[in-house]
């Protein structure tokens, strides 16, 4: 009951204000050009009327709500799902590329981890690099790794999950240094009292004890890979996925397909959030975690 | 006590060295273009190849007798870079044409580099500038070398330009075209960044003071902005552009939206940070809601709101310059970089990633000095 009260009904009422806004300002962006296509068509519409005409323009400024919707079901649902018009076969391609540039990232954030945590020389060395790496905004460099690797023959799906690979490491690594480390100097101590080898103080404490950070830093780096893949296919001349879709609607100001591949891309997003977090539930139980 | 400390860089080296001179010529000899008598050959390395030789092996092996570590260091550092510095001024004009030695001397020299930032990272100085010194110095050669192994790489082997420039190419090309490169900053970083940045960030702030005034809004808007914060808020670059046009106004716009969240999230986590102690204690002071906001609850916040700032820095960087891929007027980073792609000047798009890693980092250090000023009593500024 309470959860019903302190959080369903804040977050619905706010949904509601944002979607009733959201009329109010489709109505007031698109109400100029209609006013002007009026003139020209000689009609004079009364106030209701044109606040029709607003809600059902072709290519408005801002699409109301239900037109966003309408066109979202449509491509989902009723398109066949090899037609490069479908949103499923869209996301389908963005997700490929997103799954894969999260699994090279994860991994490669795993073993940079791995590496600081157990040569000094790393530490001090790497890691002020690897922060700085990410003031550098590589995004806006995605296409110019994608057109490069073009140019010698890489196309397809692994250029964009290489700029997948770059958002999603930074996460992990900085996740998975400060879970190794988590341990306290007590369990260290215990461990060394059982003449326990490095690797043994590794796979038996150091691992089991990075877990919960790995899966926090993991929902991070999905989101952050989810990104990459969608700018990497900013520039391959809108071939296909979501970024493609983006592109295409900018291109012919087809105004209500870009928002609906924005609602795509969302729930995309939010899915594959929703999946990592379950994950970690299902892997913290495995190992015999109790809800906290 | 023995007198011998091999370390395993060194032997490597040492190793590798030998067996370059064993291979013999460091890159192939090519027919002099000048030359009086037509076909003579000129050689690589004519004068320095024992230098590098000389320089490397003794790098190699005196920090292996007992020395100081410092001198160690000294010895490792200046044999490394010279013998890296000889390798690269020797292939000019040479390119493409190095042979196995050309990667083994290259090696050996990035192993001494190796264990002079070793030896380098095991030093425990006690004072503190020193301390400092050495936690700028140690990244410092590790950037070097990736600096110096791209250099050596790419002429070495030949690496087409249009793959990957070397970086001297690059440096020039900054140096060569400052005019076009200072008009692309101040159109995206000045006007749009700037601007979006401190109006996003803003708005976020103040939000989020009214969140924490209204119970109500925050139980709404936290899942709502936690949840946003996985979007791909970058999509709405287009609807942007589309709706305020190709000059700055839109990219300021998308800098405004990526930057409401993450200043939103903070601040709100933030202002909830203040102990109930010290909540209690200003309570005994009859303090209203006003005194207790500026002078407790702000402050304690603090941290938060910087963390916010900086996260804000990296995206406002990136969402002026993705919105750019839209459309803009000729003029602009992002415009700078997809048209040189098109026209595979790669060297002048290596130009601008350079001076827009340099920017987001220089804006990044602004904020983080900032906030060593502001959060001066915060206990990770204090222990230093």
């Amino acid at each position: 009951m309470d959860t019903f009260r302190d959080k369903l009904i804040p977050v619905t009422s706010i949904l509601v204000g944002v979607v009733v806004l959201w009329y109010v300002f489709a109505v007031f962006l698109n109400a100029p050009f209609q006013r002007d296509l009026d003139r020209r068509a000689n009609e004079t519409s009364t106030f209701s009327e044109l606040i029709g005409k607003t809600l059902s323009q072709p290519k408005p400024t801002l699409p109301a709500p239900h037109q966003v919707a309408v066109n979202f079901f449509e491509n989902t649902f009723l398109r066949p799902i090899n037609s490069n018009r479908s949103l499923v076969y869209n996301a389908w391609v963005t997700l490929s590329s997103t799954l894969l540039g999260f699994a090279f990232g994860t991994a490669l954030g795993i073993v940079i981890a791995v590496g600081i945590v157990h040569v000094a020389t790393l530490d001090r060395s790497l890691m002020p690099w690897i922060i700085a790496s990410q003031t550098i905004p590589i995004l806006a460099v995605a296409p110019m790794i994608i057109v490069v690797l073009a140019a010698v023959g890489i196309t397809g799906l692994v250029p964009k999950a290489m700029i997948s690979t770059y958002l999603s490491f930074f996460p992990v690594t900085v996740g998975m240094v400060k879970g190794l480390r988590s341990p306290e100097i007590m369990h260290l101590d215990l461990m060394h009292t059982y003449n326990a080898s490095q690797a043994q103080t590794f796979w038996k404490l150091r691992v089991p004890a990075s877990v919960p950070f790995l899966f926090t830093s993991m929902k991070v780096a999905v989101a952050a890979s989810l990104v990459g893949a969608i700018v990497g296919e900013l520039p391959t001349g809108a071939v296909a996925g979501i970024g493609a879709k983006l592109l295409a609607g900018a291109y012919y100001s087809q105004s209500i397909d870009i928002w609906s591949a924005l609602v795509a891309g969302s729930i995309v997003a939010a899915l594959l959030v929703m999946v990592v977090g379950i994950a970690g539930r299902l892997v913290d139980r495995a190992m015999g975690g109790r809800p906290a | 006590m023995n007198r011998l400390r091999p370390s395993w860089q060194a032997a490597l080296a040492a190793l590798a060295c030998l067996i370059a001179v064993a291979l013999g010529a460091i890159a192939a000899p090519k027919v002099d273009p000048l030359a009086q008598p037509a076909g003579t050959l000129i050689y690589p390395y004519a004068t320095t190849s024992w230098l590098i030789f000389g320089a490397l092996l003794l790098a190699a092996l005196i920090p292996m007798a007992k020395v100081p570590p410092m001198a160690e260091a000294v010895v490792l550092f200046i044999g490394a870079h010279l013998a890296a510095w000889l390798l690269i001024g020797g292939i000019a004009s040479f390119e493409g044409l190095a042979r196995a030695p050309y990667f083994l001397l290259l090696a050996a020299a990035w192993l001494l580099g190796w264990r002079c930032v070793a030896v380098l990272s095991g030093l425990r100085p006690t004072d503190g500038s020193t301390r400092t010194a050495l936690r700028l110095i140690i990244p410092a050669i590790f950037g070097a070398w990736i600096l110096i192994i791209w250099e050596a790489v790419t002429r070495g082997a030949g690496i087409p330009f249009i793959l990957l420039p070397p970086p001297s190419a690059i440096g020039a090309r900054i140096a060569g075209s400052l005019p076009i490169l200072g008009a692309d900053v101040r159109q995206t970083i000045f006007k749009a960044v700037l601007f979006g940045y401190v109006v996003g960030s803003g708005a976020g702030f103040v939000t989020a003071v009214l969140a924490d005034r209204v119970a109500f809004l925050r139980r709404g808007l936290l899942p709502i902005g936690n949840m946003v914060s996985a979007l791909p808020i970058i999509g709405v670059a287009p609807i942007m552009v589309m709706w305020f046009g190709f000059d700055w106004q839109s990219k300021a716009a998308v800098v405004i939206i990526m930057t409401f969240f993450p200043m939103l999230v903070n601040t709100v986590a933030g202002l909830a940070a203040s102990g109930h102690m010290e909540r209690d204690l200003m309570r005994t002071y009859a303090s209203g809601y006003w005194p207790m906001l500026i002078k407790l609850r702000l402050p304690a916040a603090a941290p938060f709101i910087f963390n916010a700032l900086k996260i804000n820095s990296t995206l406002a960087l990136i969402g002026a310059i993705v919105a750019e891929f839209f459309g803009t007027p000729v003029v602009g980073m992002g415009f700078r970089i997809s048209t040189e792609v098109g026209r595979m000047n790669i060297d002048m798009v290596w130009a601008e990633i350079a001076v827009a890693a340099l920017a987001g980092s220089v804006f990044y250090g602004v904020v983080a000095l900032v906030e060593r000023a502001v959060t001066f009593w915060h206990p990770s500024v204090r222990g230093g």
